[in-house]
C-alpha cells in the first residue's frame, strides 16, 4: 500500500514538470519567430498545462488537505515546487527553447511510456492519454533539432550553444531518490535511471544526424526535488501567480 | 416519482450537442460520449476528453448539462473517464463526412503508430492527394495545417491520434 505522502510528492513532480514547461512555452505567445511556431509552441504548452491539471488534481486528492489544482498551482512558493531545473530555465532564443523541449520530450516520452504500466490505474490512464500528445511534441522538437543543427552556419552554431548551455541540467532527470525507489518497488513509479541508456541512444542518433556534438559531462546541477531551484523559477511564479497573489481566490 | 427515460431518447437529445469548435459535429460524432447508462437509478453520462488541455471540454460539459435540462432532464451526473484514451478512430463515419463537407480533412487511417509516420491527406475541396503540410499545428490542438497543390486551397487536417 502506497503511503499518501510519497504518492503526493511523486504526482507533484510530474504535474510541476508539465505546468512549468507549459508556462514557459506560453511566454512565446506573440513572440515566436514565425506564425506556425507561435501555434506549435502554444499548442504544446496547452497540452502540458492540461496534463498538469490532471496530475495536480489527483495530487490534491491524494494529499487530502483540502487543496485543489488551483491552490497547488497558485499558492505555492518556489521551495515547494518539484519541477526539474531544466524546465524553469528561460526560453532564450528559439534554439534554446527547442533544445530544452527536445531533451525533455525524449525523457517524458520514456517516463510516461513506463507509467502506462503503473499499478495505480488513475496514473496509468493519465499517462496513456498524455503519451499520444508527447509523441507529437517529440516529432516536432526532433524535426527542429535536425533542421537547425544541419541548417545554416548560424542555425548550427545557435543550436550547439543551446545544447551546451543546457547539458548540465540533464543528469538530474535520471536521479532516483527514496520516493522514486519506494514507488518503483510498489509498481507505481518508473525506474528513471534505467531510462538513461534508451534516452542516450535516441538523443545521440539525432545529434549525429543533425551534425551536432554531444557535450562532455563536465558539470551538473541538482536539487529540484528538495525545492532548491534556480532564481528563474521565482520570476516565473511571480508572473504566473500574480493574479491570485493580488486578488486571493479571485474567480472568473 | 422519477420517470426513467429510455437511453435512446437521451442519446437523441445528446445528438443535439455540438462541438463548440467544430459546430458541424455532435459530441456523439466526435466519440466524446463513451456511455449513457443508469447506475442505481441515476442517469450517468460518461465523457472522455480529446486532448488534455482542450479548452472546449469544459464548454462541452456545460453544453451537455444545458441541453439535458432544456429537455426537462434534471437528474444526472456527467463523469469524465480517461481510459481508454480518446482516439480519432472513434469519430463516426457520418462525422468524417460532415468534417469533409465543412472543409476539414478527416483523419486518415488508424491511430496506431500514426503520430510518427506521415499521413497521405486528401484535399477536402478537390480530393487530390497532392497536398503538403504547412504546419504540424493548426488552429486547435486537434488539427494540422495543410495546402493542396492542385486547387491551391489551404485547409485544416484533423490529426489522426
Amino acid at each position: 500500500m502506497t503511503d499518501n505522502n510519497a504518492l503526493f510528492e511523486y504526482l507533484l513532480r510530474l504535474g510541476d514538470n508539465s505546468l512549468i514547461l507549459g508556462q514557459r512555452l506560453a511566454e512565446w505567445c506573440g513572440h515566436a519567430p514565425i506564425l506556425e511556431e507561435e501555434l506549435a509552441l502554444t499548442n504544446i504548452g496547452l497540452d502540458l498545462v492540461g496534463q498538469s491539471r490532471l496530475l495536480l488534481t489527483y495530487a490534491a486528492e491524494v494529499e487530502g488537505a483540502g487543496r485543489d489544482e488551483d491552490m497547488l498551482a497558485f499558492h505555492r512558493d518556489t521551495q515547494a515546487w518539484r519541477n526539474l531545473l531544466l524546465l524553469e530555465q528561460p526560453n532564450g532564443d528559439f534554439a534554446k527553447t527547442i533544445a530544452r523541449q527536445f531533451f525533455f520530450d525524449n525523457f517524458q516520452y520514456l517516463q510516461f511510456e513506463g507509467l502506462c504500466q503503473s499499478k495505480d490505474d488513475r496514473l496509468a490512464a493519465i499517462a496513456a492519454k498524455s503519451l499520444k500528445e508527447i509523441t507529437y511534441h517529440l516529432r516536432h522538437s526532433t524535426n527542429w533539432v535536425l533542421r537547425l543543427g544541419d541548417g545554416t552556419t548560424e542555425s548550427h552554431e545557435k543550436m550547439q550553444i543551446a545544447i551546451d548551455e543546457l547539458w548540465g541540467f540533464l543528469p538530474e532527470m535520471f536521479d532516483m531518490d527514496e520516493i522514486d525507489t519506494q514507488l518503483l518497488a510498489e509498481g507505481v513509479g518508473v525506474d528513471l535511471a534505467a531510462l538513461k541508456p534508451r534516452w542516450d541512444e535516441v538523443v545521440n542518433a539525432v545529434l549525429l544526424e543533425a551534425t551536432l556534438e554531444r557535450p562532455e559531462d563536465t558539470w551538473s546541477v541538482r536539487g529540484s526535488r528538495e525545492g532548491k531551484h534556480s532564481e528563474h523559477l521565482g520570476y516565473l511564479l511571480a508572473e504566473m501567480q500574480f493574479l491570485q497573489r493580488a486578488y486571493p481566490d479571485a474567480k472568473w | 416519482m422519477v420517470t426513467m427515460l429510455a437511453i435512446e431518447d437521451i442519446k437523441a437529445v445528446l445528438e443535439l450537442v455540438k462541438d463548440p469548435e467544430i459546430p458541424v459535429l455532435s459530441v456523439e460524432d466526435m466519440g466524446i460520449i463513451r456511455d449513457v447508462r443508469y447506475l442505481d437509478g441515476r442517469l450517468q453520462i460518461v465523457i472522455t476528453p480529446t486532448y488534455s488541455g482542450c479548452p472546449a471540454m469544459d464548454v462541452i460539459e456545460e453544453d451537455i448539462s444545458t441541453m439535458l435540462k432544456l429537455h426537462a432532464i434534471d437528474d444526472f451526473d456527467i463523469n469524465t473517464e480517461l481510459s481508454p484514451a480518446w482516439t480519432t478512430d472513434w469519430i463516426t463515419a457520418d462525422g468524417r463526412e460532415k468534417l469533409r463537407a465543412f472543409g476539414i480533412a478527416p483523419p486518415t487511417g488508424k491511430s496506431k503508430g500514426a503520430l510518427l509516420g506521415h499521413d497521405v491527406v486528401g484535399c477536402p475541396q478537390c480530393s487530390s492527394t497532392n497536398t503538403v503540410m504547412v504546419s504540424e499545428f493548426g488552429s486547435t490542438a486537434c488539427k494540422a495545417h495543410y495546402k493542396c497543390q492542385e486547387c491551391l486551397e489551404p485547409f485544416d487536417y484533423f490529426k489522426c491520434v
